[in-house]
């Protein structure tokens, strides 16, 4: 078996630029894996859907190249490129059935007419429309729609597919069904998948890896649990998942651990991941669920008052202000010996200093 | 059993649904109703009327209402019998008393060449009639015509209370005394010629401007709003103008003497003694047309690309078609409702075009619509002038047939 080439895709220090003066993509450098599932996550803006489009053929890079399994790109037209792509708003061919959209890609191929009916029937047989070959694009449902364009992009075999903000038009339910079906679909061809989306929960359930972008950069490129996890700056901290932004300055650092001065000057004790040196300012990045209340013996340990309780069913929400802050958040598993809050109540909540992570400011 | 739902004061809720669906459905028509008078008053009874009037020949038929019932027994296979040659006499004598023999005249010309000054000859004459004598001998004194059957059967024919022999005319056919349908002499023959040339010029006239208006509305479609409306008033400036200014302005331009000659000269393209005939043919119509109906054409395609999503386009490229198979295989069809809908507005614009022509054609490049113009003004042969018109709004409506079979008349879009 051959080994997994780990540069199928390789951006090498690309810049992208539209009006010649602004960058919105910067030095980008990233080698995705053949057959890896890789997320492009970001705010709009962020210069995720242009990667995504110069990987595509639709834009060119201003400087840089692009490579696809070891050979550059940048030249290659578009309909020579060989990759699957779906877009946002489906782009079905509304004039033509749901056979006639998915034989497109192979006609152009000159592949006879037998083949042709096999790859549809089966292509459609994975995303469970098999009835509904003869149907128009206006007769489906979003649901329906969306799978028949993965279905287009796939149907002609391509090394790679890239999905752009592909479940941004379906509902929640729907949305969510369709992620666990892609990723199944993916695990099953072993197709390499760069998929844009800017919801964050998207990216986790569905992603081998993912590439958080901002302003032109890639933050931060790591697996979700890593990225959920062990975010490298502020801005990915706050981005994935509900995070509690505490600032302060560094007072010392010592033994794997910070002494962090809060505005109101309360000492707290951190992870050091981005700070380096005494006297730096900082921004503490603390997820909500990993604060207690009532600890017996903890690193950090603050009273604080409740402020708001929202239920949410397998959890609650509680917002209280500690430290000067009135938006920290924490969340109470909703388990038998769940402890009753009430507005106005007065509680010591605290947490360890390697979960508490010192960021940039 | 489930019991009837019933409204707050009793009513069946059904029967209560019903009354107010009915009472909304009076109200809406109410408010169409001046609408529906005045498109019945201004458009439909208009065109009945103009219907009517190319098959219509009450008014001969009432001025010589007993010689018409009497003619009609008439065989017409050797001369009329005293019968009718009395009571013609007898009509006549009453219509030249009111001073109304001057019209039976023209429209009994319409159907023999000679009447005209046949009846104003025997009108002069008619009182030295012996009323106890042969009537017949005594018409035939006064003129030899009356001798010539056709005469007597020409007043038969023109006398027919209704008769569709316009319609002959049109296509340059005429029905002879004998009832057979021939063709008319060829140096008489014109309205085939401008029937062929009008369709010739509204096909031309569509294919031109669909040529022209394509890549603009593409370029329209595909512009940013702040551009696209700059060149959408550029498309509609026509409009705003009135129809008689473009067109004398078409005729500043094109004539022999005029602005383009004199360009096209200067360059040293068209020499001095030898300059571009553009005007009084079919060039001079068919330019001023395809600019003065190139806006019908680019709003229809216009509105159709505004719905085709760029990212079709992406899709089939990223498909693997090359840039020319993805617009001939996606974006083409997508357009064929804009296409079909603007092509048969010119079409039918074009069809019965007459100011432009009648500009700017010359003899060589007047249409049908101009021809019906000199059989209302000038030769003041009305029937003839709406048997033509007649036949055009059965063209039109033909086309509009044929294009609801082939594309469905839902899914035109105008703009």
């Amino acid at each position: 078996m051959s080994e997994v080439k780990q540069d199928f895709v390789k951006f090498e220090q690309v810049d992208k630029s539209y009006d010649g003066e602004l960058l919105v993509v910067k030095g980008l450098d990233l080698d995705i894996a053949q057959g890896e599932f890789l997320t492009l996550l970001g705010p709009s803006g962020s210069g995720k859907t242009t990667t995504l489009m110069m990987l595509a053929g639709f834009e060119t890079p201003t400087n840089g190249e692009i490579y696809l399994d070891g050979s550059p790109i940048s030249n290659i037209p578009p309909h020579k490129r060989g990759i699957g792509m779906v877009f946002q708003n489906y782009a079905l061919f509304p004039h033509l059935s749901v056979y006639e959209n998915l034989a497109f890609p192979l006609k152009v191929r000159k592949i006879p007419k037998e083949v042709i009916d096999e790859k549809i029937s089966k292509t459609l047989a994975m995303v469970s429309l098999s009835d509904f070959a003869n149907r128009m694009p206006a007769q489906l449902s979003g649901g329906q729609q969306q799978r028949v364009a993965v279905a287009r992009s796939l149907v002609f075999d391509p090394q790679l597919v890239l999905m752009d903000e592909p479940l941004g038009a379906l509902d929640k339910n729907l949305r969510e069904s369709m992620q666990y079906e892609l990723k199944h679909i993916h695990e099953s061809l072993g197709v390499t998948v760069v998929y844009v989306t800017h919801d964050q929960s998207e990216a986790l359930t569905m992603s081998n890896r993912i590439a958080v972008f901002n302003d032109g950069y890639i933050q931060q490129l790591s697996n979700p649990n890593d990225l959920y996890e062990t975010p490298v700056n502020s801005f990915v901290a706050e981005f994935i998942g509900e995070n509690n932004t505490i600032t302060g300055t560094v007072k010392e650092i010592s033994g794997g651990q910070a002494k962090v001065e809060t505005d109101t000057g309360e000492s707290v004790i951190a992870n050091p991941i981005a700070v380096s040196s005494v006297g730096e300012k900082t921004k503490m990045s603390l997820r909500p669920e990993r604060v207690s209340i009532n600890p017996d013996n903890s690193e950090n340990k603050f009273e604080a008052t409740v402020k708001e309780i929202i239920y949410h069913g397998d959890h609650t929400r509680v917002r209280v202000n500690i430290l000067n802050d009135d938006q920290f958040i924490l969340k109470i598993p909703n388990s038998s010996d769940e402890i009753k809050l009430n507005v106005d109540d007065k509680v010591q909540l605290g947490w360890t200093g390697h979960d508490c992570r010192a960021l940039d400011f | 059993m489930s019991e009837a739902i019933r409204t707050s004061d009793g009513e069946l809720l059904s029967v209560k649904l019903k009354k107010v669906e009915s009472r909304r459905r009076a109200t809406a028509f109410l408010l169409v109703t001046p609408l529906l008078l005045f498109i019945l008053i201004a458009y439909i009874f208009p065109i009945f009327q103009m219907l009517i009037r190319s098959v219509d020949n009450t008014e001969m038929n009432q001025l010589l209402s007993k010689t018409a019932i009497v003619i009609e027994k008439w065989d017409g296979k050797e001369l009329p019998p005293e019968e009718v040659t009395s009571t013609f006499y007898y009509e006549l004598k009453d219509l030249i008393a009111n001073k109304k023999h001057g019209k039976i005249a023209t429209r009994l010309n319409y159907e023999k060449g000679g009447f005209t000054s046949l009846i104003k000859k025997t009108a002069r004459k008619l009182d030295k009639f012996d009323e106890n004598g042969n009537f017949l001998d005594q018409f035939m004194d006064v003129h030899k015509r009356w001798a010539d059957i056709e005469y007597w059967l020409a007043l038969k024919r023109g006398t027919q209370a209704f008769h569709g022999r316009k319609y002959l005319t049109t296509f340059d056919y005429e029905q002879k005394f004998d009832g057979s349908i021939e063709k008319i002499p060829e140096k008489k023959r014109i309205n085939v010629t401008l029937w062929l040339r009008t369709i010739f010029v509204a096909v031309g006239v569509t294919l031109c401007c669909f040529i022209l208006a394509y890549p603009i509305a593409h370029l329209l479609a595909a512009l940013p709003t702040r551009y696209a409306n700059l060149l959408m008033i550029c498309v509609l400036l026509p409009f705003w103008t009135s129809l008689l200014v473009r067109t004398s302005s078409w005729m500043v331009l094109l004539q022999t003497q005029g602005v383009l000659n004199d360009i096209l000269v200067s360059i040293g393209i068209v020499a001095d003694d030898n300059r571009l005939e553009l005007m009084y043919n079919m060039t001079g119509t068919f330019i001023a047309m395809t600019q003065i109906l190139l806006p019908f054409m680019v709003l229809p395609l216009y509105s159709v690309m505004k719905t085709i999503q760029p990212s079709l386009m992406r899709a089939a490229v990223s498909m693997g078609s090359t840039p020319f198979n993805a617009f001939r295989k996606i974006y083409f069809p997508l357009t064929y409702p804009g296409i079909s809908a603007g092509s048969i507005l010119v079409f039918v614009l074009a069809i019965g075009y007459y100011i432009t022509p009648a500009l700017v054609g010359g003899s060589k490049g007047v249409l049908i619509s101009n021809r019906i113009a000199y059989h209302m003004q000038k030769s003041l042969d009305w029937g003839l002038a709406t048997a033509m018109a007649g036949v055009l709004l059965i063209a039109v409506l033909v086309v509009y047939w044929l294009y609801n079979r082939i594309v469905g008349i839902d899914n035109m879009r105008l703009g």
